[in-house]
């Protein structure tokens, strides 16, 4: 994970000296402005009166008479504290269990000598590439089968296994010297006490980087949410948004679209401003959402 | 912990080699026991929803009912041949096709540049990527949500810049010449940033005596990209590939909440596809077909970029 750490510093002296064109640097800056516009339309828009009507609503010049009634109108026709309980639960359900699956099948891989290692590595390996987001069909008539259709934990379980989380841990793992290890087997500590006392606790930044991994790609989950969800109570941020964009859109209320659509992203986006770099090397190493 | 064997096992000269190889078996067995445990709940949750759902797509791809109690009848390749024969199906190809190499092309190529530009930190360096990541972090249905107002015919916030320069302008979504490429837009809006840091990684590998070197042999800045940088970058270029065709056949959030697959298919996707036949008209059979097709294609591609990047490391 060396060229991570590096990663936030600073290129080497000579590519930095070369690859960076004065005029690259200004379209840069142009276009991070541009990326800047939606999210400055969504600010501005949610403040702005109703009473400007619709041909001010595109003006990214704030209104010089801020209010909060969309955000108040938006609270009330969308129910988001319900969608942010449901989302809060689906993703910290997903995560308590992937963190007990992957810290003890990276365990395995890392640690333990065993028949059939390597074709049971592949059968890992195999799920980074039959891409879960296209077995939704199958996956739906399973789920349905074990009766959970329109249940949150229908939503979870087909995250519950994590094989870029298995690698991760695996990889944390094996970092760790086997003679702390060691000098607890001679105290005795059983298996489990040895990954609960001395493994996990070494691996704390790995875990972290995963949760943000995992809680950032559930939280933005839609597809398959919406189809095993049936009913308006049990609906996930994103599944509420859509429906709440939707029906205001009818209304043209473009005010309480914007305000709806940043009660949903400003969890997130509060929680990277804060911890930026830890996001940023996150998504670096997974490389794989 | 080491459950290392022991060397031989003690094994009586009388036992025939059967009962042998048996006890070997069973004591290889008892020693990987542990391991087995640990690996069970991931075991039991990938064989459910990884292998179990490939399996099951095969079998709904290959069998059918024709009524829901009837018993299971071999079909062969129906579905898939009539997946095949659906023009919905072909055009869904077609699109996303297009979608994933206009969408990878100028996403790649942006995130490059975002890179090149960016790779040295301070505070402004830092600021200006952040304002490039915000993006990867929202939901791909609030991204839809924004871009919904920014493509409303009139007053929407394109038109409303725009339209004091340019006279004449496009139904952005409701136009099926350019619907495709107006939700190609939040693609690349959304994924540059990401794939930005994987080429910032990457031009950490450059290594730094021969960017001198050729710094010294009066090489210019477009001599050291092309000769030095860029081949260094090879691999972060096919993984990003790689990844950017996967999230291409696997984001359609935008195209549920704003076009619904329209106008007239300009903007179906092979996964909004999928989603129509199973769950509009619940036929699970071609909805499967579909995705049998689309997973072989994937496969075959992932496949063979990682086997070209593991030639290059071996060839190194």
């Amino acid at each position: 994970m060396t060229f991570i750490d590096r990663l936030l510093k600073n290129a080497p002296l000579a590519t930095r000296r070369e690859i960076t064109p004065k005029l690259g640097f200004a379209l840069t800056v142009l276009l991070a402005l541009v990326w800047l516009i939606p999210f400055l339309w969504m600010g501005v828009a949610t403040l702005r009166p109703a009473s400007d009507g619709i041909n001010l609503m595109a003006e990214l010049m704030p209104s010089l008479r801020p209010t909060l009634d969309n955000v108040r109108d938006a609270w009330e026709i969308g129910d988001f504290p319900r969608y942010f309980i449901n989302t809060t639960i689906i993703c910290s359900g997903i995560l308590l269990v992937q963190f007990v699956t992957i810290t003890l099948a990276g365990f395995a891989f890392a640690r333990l000598d065993f028949a059939g290692k390597t074709p049971i590595f592949y059968l890992f390996l195999m799920q980074l590439m039959l891409v879960p987001v296209l077995l939704i069909v199958p996956n739906l008539r399973i789920v349905a089968q074990f009766g959970l259709y329109d249940t949150l934990t229908g939503v979870m379980m087909p995250f519950f296994a994590s094989a870029f989380g298995t690698f991760l841990m695996r990889q944390a793992f094996e970092a760790i010297p086997t003679e702390l290890e060691d000098a607890a087997l001679i105290d005795g500590a059983s298996l489990l006490q040895r990954i609960r006392h001395i493994y996990v606790p070494l691996s704390l930044p790995s875990f972290s980087a995963f949760a943000i991994i995992s809680v950032t790609s559930h939280w933005n989950d839609f597809l398959w949410p919406l189809m095993v969800i049936n009913s308006p109570d049990k609906r996930p941020l994103t599944v509420g948004l859509s429906v709440f964009t939707a029906t205001a859109e009818g209304t043209q209320a473009w005010g309480t679209i914007a305000a709806g659509t940043l009660m949903v992203i400003a969890p997130l986006l509060i929680t990277f401003l804060i911890f930026q770099k830890r996001f940023i090397s996150s998504f670096v190493t997974s490389g794989i959402k | 912990m080491s459950l290392a064997e022991p060397a031989a096992l003690p094994v009586a000269a009388s036992v025939p080699p059967r009962l042998h190889m048996l006890k070997r078996f069973s004591h290889r067995f008892k020693a990987s026991l542990p391991a087995y445990l640990l690996l069970l709940p991931s075991l039991v949750f990938l064989a459910l929803f990884t292998y179990g759902a490939m399996g099951r797509v095969i079998i709904d791809a290959l069998y059918q009912r024709a009524t829901p109690k009837a018993p299971l009848r071999f079909v062969g390749l129906d579905n898939i041949s009539g997946v095949l024969a659906d023009p919905a199906f072909t055009g869904a190809v077609v699109n996303s096709l297009v979608y994933a190499v206009g969408t990878a092309i100028p996403s790649i190529a942006l995130a490059l540049l975002f890179a090149l530009a960016l790779a040295r930190t301070n505070a402004v360096t830092s600021a200006l990527r952040a304002a490039l990541f915000l993006p990867v972090l929202i939901p791909m249905v609030a991204a839809s949500a924004l871009f919904l107002f920014i493509f409303l015919p009139n007053v929407g916030l394109l038109d409303y810049y725009i339209g004091r320069v340019l006279p004449v302008l496009p139904n952005w979504l409701g136009d099926p010449d350019i619907a495709l490429y107006a939700i190609m837009i939040i693609t690349v809006w959304k994924n540059a940033g990401y794939y930005m840091l994987f080429f910032l990684a990457g031009l950490q590998s450059v290594p730094e005596d021969v960017m001198e070197a050729a710094h010294l042999d009066g090489a210019g800045p477009f001599m050291r990209l092309r000769y030095i940088i860029l081949p260094e970058l090879k691999p972060t270029f096919l993984f990003v590939i790689v990844i950017a065709t996967l999230n291409a056949v696997t984001q359609v959030d935008h195209v549920f909440v704003m076009t619904k697959g329209g106008p007239s298919n300009a903007t179906n996707l092979v996964l909004f596809y999928i989603y129509q036949q199973a769950v509009e008209h619940y036929d699970i059979g071609k909805a499967s077909a579909a995705t049998l097709l689309t997973l072989a294609a994937l496969m075959s591609l992932t496949a063979l970029s990682f086997r070209t990047m593991a030639n290059r490391e071996g060839g190194r």
